[in-house]
């Protein structure tokens, strides 16, 4: 008995720290609606920051101060980057802070290598807290005790200020009607300011708060970003309890998991919130969200098909795009074949993102699917690629159906983590089912067919495909079906008025997104030649966003001008910098500060303030 | 559409080929994951870049100078691909070299299999890599998972351990590695039992709730995989809560500095490893490298250092006795191979292209607040691969 006791308080201590990170997000997330990915790169220059001043100054005194100070100097960076960045994109599209926020991560983890260096760095344990203590005959670490005491303090604090000062009635106003406090009159610029320095603090102590436990390391940021998100997510936005409660659950259900299944902590965080989410739609302790004022998309001008001039110019792209290998080598080529999917894989995110106003944050996993499917038809039923690919793209249609039907009875923030949940488990089995996937060492040896082999011949395919597939989805985009998403996108309440189905419609548009994804991920396993898990990942998802947030989601195809650009930048930065993500970071950062609707939509409206009197004839 | 083509044809100029080199030089691509484990890659480096020096300075390889194109793959085996294409298609490079992460190991492997190019493998661990996915092209240098695993069962066997528990990373090197040493182990000591195991995902331990569970089965013995942060956090939690306490503790890699230093004054003692002791080594050879290291570097070799200084030596004798950069000839070249390492003569066996380096096995002990290796002995790899049948039965043959 007393064993279970241990290990719930054990998940106790691990539910705390995670707390102590997930709070900041939850409040930043909460008020100013910023999916705030820099999150983790906070946390973890917390810890850096940390082991620099513990190291300097030591003495319980000085531990304890260092800790302290790690976390303002965090916070004094966030400011720093709220005021600098975050402020000129709050009024862009929905998500396009994430864009901001992500260019930050990369350029923090790469700061955070050429300042700390490259080894992992133990920093000392918490003096007056360094060993153990009795539980029940049990040895257990005092400096857990004091992280469960710490995390109801500062889940206190947080209620004392939020419901005692009139900052706080500010602040909880603005996360239930944003528009509605500007309106009367509270200065949202210095709100937004001083939460988000708020919730960067707590990240900074969350990661300074680690030291004792762990070694400040390069993949911190990455390990507590989806965790944090996920808890904050199950607890319901906005909800600091709901947190906490969500914290523990995870935690506990981990804790004693593993003694009945002890793989289960690989997927375990994304089940419950799949479940939770499905049974609860606004989390644990989250209320519907208010509606918002601002639909998915922002549009700057009506969306029409190309003109006569519009199609010219396509025909005639692709006709340099065909020609390309008269004048490119083997390498260029396959990097154009790589960008062409990339191209294929962002239209179809940015059908389902910009058309039905759906985000997605786990689009990779039906361009997944249709890599394994195709691998696993070829490789293990031993077809050719020419029933591998429509295999694959069937797969990706058939998980889009399954996991589409759950996901689109969510909206906004929901629907987006929904996905998220969905791609984990698909990225899990996929890790996890070695007989048939291969596990983490995946499948090889899926090569195209003779015919098709040499760099050009799969360079021709590739652009066939790839081309007749976008222009598929753009004749959906303006086909009834494609008025009916963007219908209920704009207002669902009038569009569901004149009949139509709001379930019924974004499933279908979510399948097809799904489909078209699948198609792009099965060319990429044969352009490859091989299939990992890798093509499931998160960071394929995030990809995904960044190329269409890039190119803009107010515009009809932005997003495959944000591929084309955003992945040929990729390949070319990480080929020729020894810091690609100092690069790459910056020059996003660059990007969302010059262009904040997207490279196409300020294009767009750069033209028609040149034309004000002229309606465009289309739209890119 | 139209200026997303145009942007990717004014892009084609950034990409284009560089003027090829001239003909006094042999090109070498090397891939490595320096972005996503910089731990191991930044010395990784520093090592081949050592070998590179000396092998220039003494005329380089049938007079004609080495040069390194090294390119950063990310941690992902798809951009390993990307940047292996470019250095074969664009760079004309006479063979690929590099790569740490099994599966970008396979991944580039593969590659080398369908364009028929020369791969040298440095790092990746996994079995498959010179067994069931084996190919003619690809040759690797450092002892794999089941190689390990065998050293230290040899060891844990001499235990009087009788219950053992294992924790090891949720992935392919993590279940490879247990799977050999439950294996080995239960073949030698049909008496032991193994009564408990834990799974925790790669860099996301939750090292309490593991060390309790491990605990609660009792064991006498526990087999560890796990390493890098998950290592740091998993001995202080373990320690504190008297995981290790009266139990004997085998643990892969804990031995090697990338994962032994971060402990500091808190390695545990006495837990019986794999690893590299770099100031321990008595083998000739390897006071050269040492002693040229730490004066180019200021700072002591890691594994890693050795990992790419002997890949890049293997590399340049490997295109010495071909006399050529025509992949057929290198492939026949490097099947039972000789090359002088620091740590002794190792030969890539032409059976199954993976080289005899061995490792070092020892006990780990605090020395003036850090943690070294003690009672070290060196075990060749040669002892340790699988028979000429087992080889047969595993690897493809044609």
């Amino acid at each position: 008995m007393s064993f279970y006791f241990v290990q719930f308080v054990t998940g106790l201590a691990s539910a705390c720290s995670l707390f102590l990170v997930a709070s900041g997000l939850s409040i930043i997330f909460g008020v100013t609606r910023v999916v705030n990915f820099a999150h983790g790169g906070f946390y973890m220059l917390g810890a850096y920051i940390g082991y620099t001043l513990t190291d300097r100054f030591s003495g319980a005194f000085g531990f304890w101060g260092a800790i302290v100070l790690a976390a303002l100097c965090v916070a004094a960076i966030g400011t720093l980057i709220e005021m600098s960045l975050l402020r000129r994109v709050y009024e862009a599209p929905v998500l396009f802070q994430l864009l901001a926020t992500f260019g930050v991560t990369l350029v923090v983890e790469d700061l955070v290598l050429l300042t700390w260096g490259p080894s992992e760095l133990l920093g000392p344990r918490a003096p007056g807290f360094k060993g153990a203590i009795d539980l029940f005959g049990h040895p257990f670490p005092a400096y857990d005790l004091l992280l469960i005491a710490l995390a109801p303090t500062v889940l206190a604090f947080i209620w004392l200020i939020f419901h005692r000062t009139t900052w706080g009635v500010l602040v909880r106003a603005a996360t239930q009607d944003r528009e509605m406090v500007a309106a009367l009159g509270v200065n949202q610029k210095w709100l937004f300011t001083t939460v988000f320095a708020l919730g960067v603090f707590l990240a900074g102590l969350g990661g300074a708060l680690e030291l004792p436990r762990e070694a400040a390391n390069h993949t911190m940021d990455v390990q507590v970003i989806t965790e944090a998100l996920v808890v904050v997510v199950i607890g319901g936005l906005g909800s600091v309890m709901g947190t906490f409660l969500a914290a523990i659950i995870v935690s506990e259900l981990n804790a004693f998991g593993i003694l009945v299944f002890p793989k289960i902590s690989i997927v375990l965080v994304f089940v419950v919130m799949a479940i939770v989410l499905i049974v609860r739609p606004w989390g644990l302790l989250g209320r519907a969200e208010a509606a918002t004022r601002s639909a998915g998309g922002v549009v700057f001008s009506r969306w029409r098909p190309f003109g006569a001039q519009g199609r010219l110019l396509v025909v005639l792209a692709l006709a340099v795009a065909a020609l390309l290998p008269l004048v490119a080598g083997n390498y260029f080529l396959g990097v154009a074949t790589e960008v062409l999917i990339f191209m294929l894989y962002a239209a179809s995110l940015h059908f389902l993102l910009a058309d039905g106003g759906l985000a997605s944050f786990g689009h990779a996993a039906y361009f997944g699917l249709g890599s394994y499917g195709a691998a696993i038809v070829l490789k293990a039923l031993g077809f050719g690629m020419e029933t591998a690919i429509p295999a694959g793209v069937l797969l990706g249609f058939a998980g889009a159906l399954v996991f589409g039907w759950f996901c689109v009875r969510l909206s906004g923030v929901y629907f987006a983590m929904l996905t998220l949940a969905f791609a984990q488990i698909a990225w899990s089995i996929a890790y996890q089912w070695t007989d048939v996937t291969g596990g983490d060492n995946g499948i090889i040896g899926v090569w195209p067919s003779a015919w098709a082999a040499s760099p050009v011949r799969f360079y021709w395919l590739t652009l066939a495909l790839s081309a007749g597939a976008i222009g598929l989805l753009r004749a959906i985009t303006f086909s009834p079906f494609g008025y009916a998403l963007r219908a209920l996108r704009d207002s669902t309440l009038r569009a569901e008025t004149i009949g139509l189905v709001r379930w019924r419609v974004q499933w279908m548009g979510f399948v097809i997104a799904g489909a078209f994804a699948a198609l792009a991920g099965a060319l990429y396993a044969f352009l490859k030649g091989s299939v990992f898990p890798d093509n499931i990942s998160i960071s394929l998802s995030i990809d995904g966003l960044v190329m269409v947030l890039l190119g803009g989601v107010g515009t009809v195809s932005g997003g495959v001008v944000g591929a084309a650009i955003y992945r040929s930048l990729s390949i070319w930065v990480i080929s020729y910098t020894d810091y690609s993500k100092l690069v790459l970071g910056a020059l996003i950062i660059l990007l969302v500060v010059l262009f904040p609707r997207g490279l196409v939509g300020q294009f767009e409206a750069w033209r028609s303030a040149r034309t004000p009197s002229r309606v465009l004839g289309e739209n890119l | 559409m139209f200026s997303a083509v145009v942007s990717s044809i004014l892009l084609a100029s950034a990409f284009a080929a560089r003027p090829a080199a001239a003909d006094d030089t042999i090109k070498i691509g090397e891939i490595n994951s320096y972005s996503s484990i910089p731990s191991f890659t930044e010395p990784y480096r520093k090592g081949w870049q050592l070998a590179l020096d000396e092998i220039n300075s003494a005329g380089g390889v049938d007079g004609k100078k080495l040069e390194v194109i090294s390119k950063d793959d990310g941690g992902k085996p798809a951009d390993a691909v990307t940047a292996a294409n470019e250095l074969v298609a664009n760079d004309g490079v006479a063979m690929l070299a590099g790569t740490f992460f099994s599966n970008i190991g396979l991944a580039v492997s593969d590659y080398a299999k369908q364009k028929k190019i020369l791969f040298l493998a440095a790092e990746p661990l996994t079995d498959a890599i010179t067994l069931s996915k084996g190919n003619r092209y690809t040759f690797r240098l450092r002892p794999g998972t089941y190689e390990q695993a065998a050293m230290l069962a040899d060891e844990a066997a001499k235990l009087p351990a009788k219950k053992w528990a294992t924790i090891a990373p949720n992935y392919e090197y993590g279940q490879s590695a247990v799977a050999a040493f439950k294996k080995l182990l239960s073949a030698k000591r049909p008496d032991i039992e193994w009564v408990g195991e834990q799974w925790p995902p790669q860099s996301k331990i939750d090292a309490g709730a593991v060390a309790e569970a491990i605990a609660k089965s009792e064991p006498d013995a526990i087999f560890n995989v796990t390493f890098g942060a998950d290592l740091v956090k998993l001995v202080r939690e373990g320690e504190t809560r008297g995981l290790f306490k009266d139990r004997a503790v085998v643990s892969v890699l804990a031995g090697e500095p990338e994962y032994l230093d971060p402990l500091k004054d808190e390695t545990p003692e006495g837990w019986i490893v794999t690893g590299y002791p770099w100031s321990a080594v008595s083998i000739p050879d390897h006071a050269a490298f040492l002693k040229a290291y730490q004066a180019k570097y200021n700072d002591y070799p890691r594994l890693g250092s050795l990992v790419g200084y002997a890949m890049l030596k293997s590399a340049a004798v490997i295109l010495a006795k071909a006399h050529s950069i025509d992949s057929e000839k290198l492939a026949d070249a490097a099947e039972g191979i000789n090359v002088d390492t620091p740590f002794g003569p190792v030969t890539f066996r032409a059976i199954d292209h993976q080289s005899t380096l061995g490792a070092f096995v020892g006990k780990t002990a605090l020395k003036d607040g850090k943690g070294v290796m003690v009672d070290v002995t060196y075990h060749d790899g040669a002892g340790y691969l699988p028979s000429d049948a087992e080889v047969k039965a595993q690897r493809p043959q044609n």
